[in-house]
C-alpha cells in the first residue's frame, strides 16, 4: 500500500481547493444563500408546511444534496481532466501506485471538499431558517456517502471527457435537472400519481428523500431504499472505475 | 547527487547482471501503428546508454512502456530484477522519467511539484534531499515560484527534479536537451555525468548525436521499431569508422593521373584537395605508400590532415542503408 502517494495526490488536490477558495467554496455557499433568500424566505413564507415541515426548512436537505451532487462531480472530474489535458498524468502512470490508491486520493479529496462545502450551507442555512436534525448520524453517513459516490462518478466524467465541453456537459444537462427534478424542492408526493412513478427512476429522489428523512424524520421513499439505492449507484460506479483501470481506457494506449 | 546505496555491487561487464532486461517486446497502437516489432535489449547496471532513431522510430514507445505509461502488445520487461507488471511496485520505484514534452503543473510552487513527486513515488518527505536536488538544478532561488512564471529550460529543470526526488536507481531522459540553450545543455551533461559516478543508470534517448558521442558508454539504433544495432561506443566508432586524409594541394590537378587512380582517392571538384580514405583499424592504412607515389609523380601538397567519421555519419548509414 503506497500510503504516502495517497496522500501525495490528496493533499495535491486539497491545495487546489484553498488555492481556489472563492471558486471553490464561496460561490456555493452564495447561490446557495441565494436560493433560501427566494425560496425559502421570500416565497417559502407563503407556502403551506410540507409533512409538517415550514417550507424553508424543508428544503434544506435538497439544497445540501443540489450542491454536494453538482460540487463532488465538477472537482473529481476536474480533478482527472487536468493531469490527463496538460499531460502530468504521465507522473501518476510511471508511479508505484496502483488504481484503487489512485481513485481514494483523487475521490477522497473531492469528497471531503464537497462535505466541507455540505456543512458551510448547512450553517448557513441555519442562519435563514431554522431546523433540527432528527437522525445526525445518519445525516453524516448520508452527507458522506452521497459525497464519495457523486465524487467516483465525476472521476469517471472526468477520463471520459476529451474536452472541456464534455467535461461540462453531463453535470450541466443531466444532473441538474435530476437534482432539480429530485424533489429537492417539493415533495414527490406532490406530483400526479404518474409523476410520481416516473420520479422514481430518479436516482437523486432516493439521496434527497433519504437526507431529508435524517433531518425531519419523513421520507418520500423507505430510508432503506433510499440507502440501497445509493450503496447500488456507488458499486455501478466502483465497477466502471475497475473496468476503465483494467482496460486503461482513456489513460493508457 | 546524494549517493544511493546499492545493493549489488555491479560487475566489471554488468551485462551478467542487466539492470533492465527487455524481450520479445512488440506493441502496436489501436490505430493499427506498429511503434516496436520484437525488440529485445539489455542494459547494463551503472551505464549511459544513448537510444539512437529518427522521429517515430519508437524510442518513446520504448521508455513508455518501460516507465507503465503505455501497455505492451506482447513481450516482457524486467527493471532490477522486477517485472513491470506483475512487480510494478518495486519495478517503478526504482525508475525516474523525464519525458519529451514539457508537461508540468502551472499553479504548483517548484517546491511543491517536486515534494509531491517524491510522495507519489512512495517516498516519506525529505526536505534536505530536496533541497540538495534544487540545489544540483540550480532552481533553489525559485523553489517558491510557480511553475508557470519559469522559462522553459528551467521547466525542464523542474521535470528533472521531479524524476530524482525519489531517489531512483535508474534514470530515463526522453530526448532531454531537444530546445534547450547550450548553457542547459552542458550543465545537463555534466548531471547525468554526476548521477552515473553516484551509482545510477541512465537510459537518454536523443537525436543529437553529439550528445550520444559524448555521453554514451553503448549506443542503440532503434528505426523502425526495432533495434538495428547495440554497441560499446567505442566500438562502434572503430568498427564503423572510417578515417580521412585531405591533401591540400601545392597546385591544383586538372585530374588524377591515371596510375593514381583508385576507388579510395578522390580529387576535389576544384583540384586543390585530394581526399584519400582508410580504415584506421587496419595494419596497413596505406598512407606511407600513397605519400611515396605521389613524390614519385612529383604531386606536392603544402597542408594535410586528417579526420574520423562522427556517429552521426554511422548513424545516417545505418539508417539509410536498410529498408
Amino acid at each position: 500500500m503506497n500510503v504516502y502517494g495517497i496522500k501525495a495526490i490528496y493533499l495535491f488536490e486539497m491545495a487546489r481547493t484553498w488555492r481556489t477558495l472563492m471558486q471553490s467554496i464561496a460561490s456555493p455557499v452564495l447561490s446557495t444563500s441565494l436560493y433560501f433568500i427566494v425560496f425559502g424566505s421570500a416565497i417559502g413564507s407563503h407556502m403551506a408546511n410540507i409533512d409538517g415541515v415550514s417550507y424553508g426548512a424543508f428544503i434544506v436537505p435538497g439544497l445540501i444534496m443540489l450542491s454536494l451532487l453538482t460540487e463532488s462531480i465538477s472537482n473529481a472530474s476536474f480533478g482527472i481532466y487536468m493531469p490527463k489535458f496538460t499531460g502530468t498524468i504521465y507522473e501518476i502512470l510511471s508511479a508505484p501506485i496502483s488504481a484503487i490508491e489512485t481513485v481514494i486520493g483523487y475521490v477522497g479529496a473531492a469528497a471531503t471538499k464537497s462535505v466541507i462545502i455540505g456543512t458551510i450551507i448547512l450553517i448557513t442555512a441555519r442562519l435563514f431558517v431554522d431546523f433540527s436534525i432528527q437522525h445526525p448520524v445518519w445525516m453524516i453517513a448520508f452527507l458522506v456517502l452521497t459525497s464519495v459516490t457523486f465524487s467516483l462518478f465525476g472521476f469517471i466524467i472526468g477520463v471520459w471527457a476529451d474536452s472541456f465541453q464534455k467535461l461540462q456537459v453531463v453535470p450541466l444537462m443531466i444532473v441538474t435537472p435530476l437534482a432539480f427534478l429530485g424533489g429537492s424542492f417539493y415533495s414527490i408526493n406532490m406530483l400526479p400519481p404518474f409523476w410520481q412513478k416516473v420520479a422514481l427512476f430518479n436516482p437523486v429522489v432516493y439521496l434527497v428523500s433519504g437526507f431529508r428523512w435524517s433531518f425531519y424524520g419523513v421520507a418520500d421513499v423507505d430510508v432503506g431504499v433510499s440507502l440501497a439505492m445509493t450503496l447500488v449507484f456507488m458499486l455501478a460506479c466502483l465497477a466502471a472505475i475497475w473496468w476503465i483501470f483494467r482496460t486503461g481506457y482513456r489513460i493508457k494506449a | 547527487m546524494k549517493p544511493l546505496d546499492h545493493t549489488q555491487i555491479p560487475d566489471a561487464s554488468g551485462a551478467s547482471d542487466p539492470i533492465i532486461s527487455v524481450s520479445g517486446l512488440s506493441k502496436t497502437y489501436a490505430s493499427g501503428f506498429q511503434a516496436l516489432r520484437n525488440v529485445d535489449l539489455e542494459i547494463r547496471r551503472g551505464e549511459i546508454f544513448a537510444l539512437l532513431g529518427p522521429n517515430g522510430a519508437g524510442k518513446t514507445t520504448l521508455i513508455s512502456i518501460i516507465c507503465g505509461i503505455v501497455n505492451p502488445s506482447t513481450g516482457t520487461v524486467t527493471a532490477d530484477g522486477h517485472d513491470i507488471i506483475r512487480d510494478f511496485r518495486p519495478a517503478r520505484t526504482k525508475i525516474g522519467l523525464v519525458p519529451q514534452e514539457l508537461t508540468t503543473d502551472a499553479f504548483e510552487s517548484v517546491w511543491a511539484t517536486v515534494s509531491f513527486s517524491r510522495g507519489l513515488f512512495g517516498k516519506p518527505a525529505n526536505p534536505a534531499h530536496i533541497e540538495k536536488i534544487l540545489k544540483d538544478l540550480s532552481l533553489w532561488e525559485k523553489k517558491d515560484s510557480k511553475i508557470m512564471a519559469l522559462s522553459g529550460g528551467m521547466k525542464r529543470r523542474v521535470m528533472i527534479a521531479k524524476a530524482l526526488s525519489h531517489e531512483p536507481k535508474i534514470l530515463f531522459l526522453d530526448e532531454p536537451t531537444a530546445g534547450v540553450d547550450v548553457e542547459l545543455r552542458r550543465d545537463m551533461w555534466t548531471m547525468v555525468r554526476g548521477l552515473r559516478e553516484s551509482g545510477v543508470t541512465i537510459i537518454l534517448t536523443t537525436h543529437y548525436i553529439e550528445e550520444a558521442e559524448e555521453m554514451a558508454d553503448r549506443i542503440g539504433v532503434i528505426n523502425k521499431g526495432e533495434i538495428i544495432l547495440v554497441e560499446d561506443k567505442h566500438v562502434l566508432m572503430q568498427k564503423l569508422g572510417k578515417k580521412q586524409l585531405t591533401l591540400h594541394l601545392q597546385t591544383p590537378l586538372a585530374a588524377l593521373p591515371a596510375t593514381l587512380e583508385s576507388e579510395n582517392l578522390q580529387l576535389s571538384a576544384d583540384g586543390a584537395d585530394l581526399i584519400y580514405t582508410f580504415d584506421a583499424q587496419s595494419e596497413e592504412t596505406g598512407i606511407a605508400t600513397l605519400l611515396r607515389r605521389l613524390n614519385e609523380h612529383g604531386i606536392d601538397f603544402k597542408d594535410l590532415r586528417t579526420s574520423e567519421s562522427s556517429l552521426e555519419d554511422i548513424f545516417v548509414s545505418l539508417v539509410r542503408g536498410r529498408p
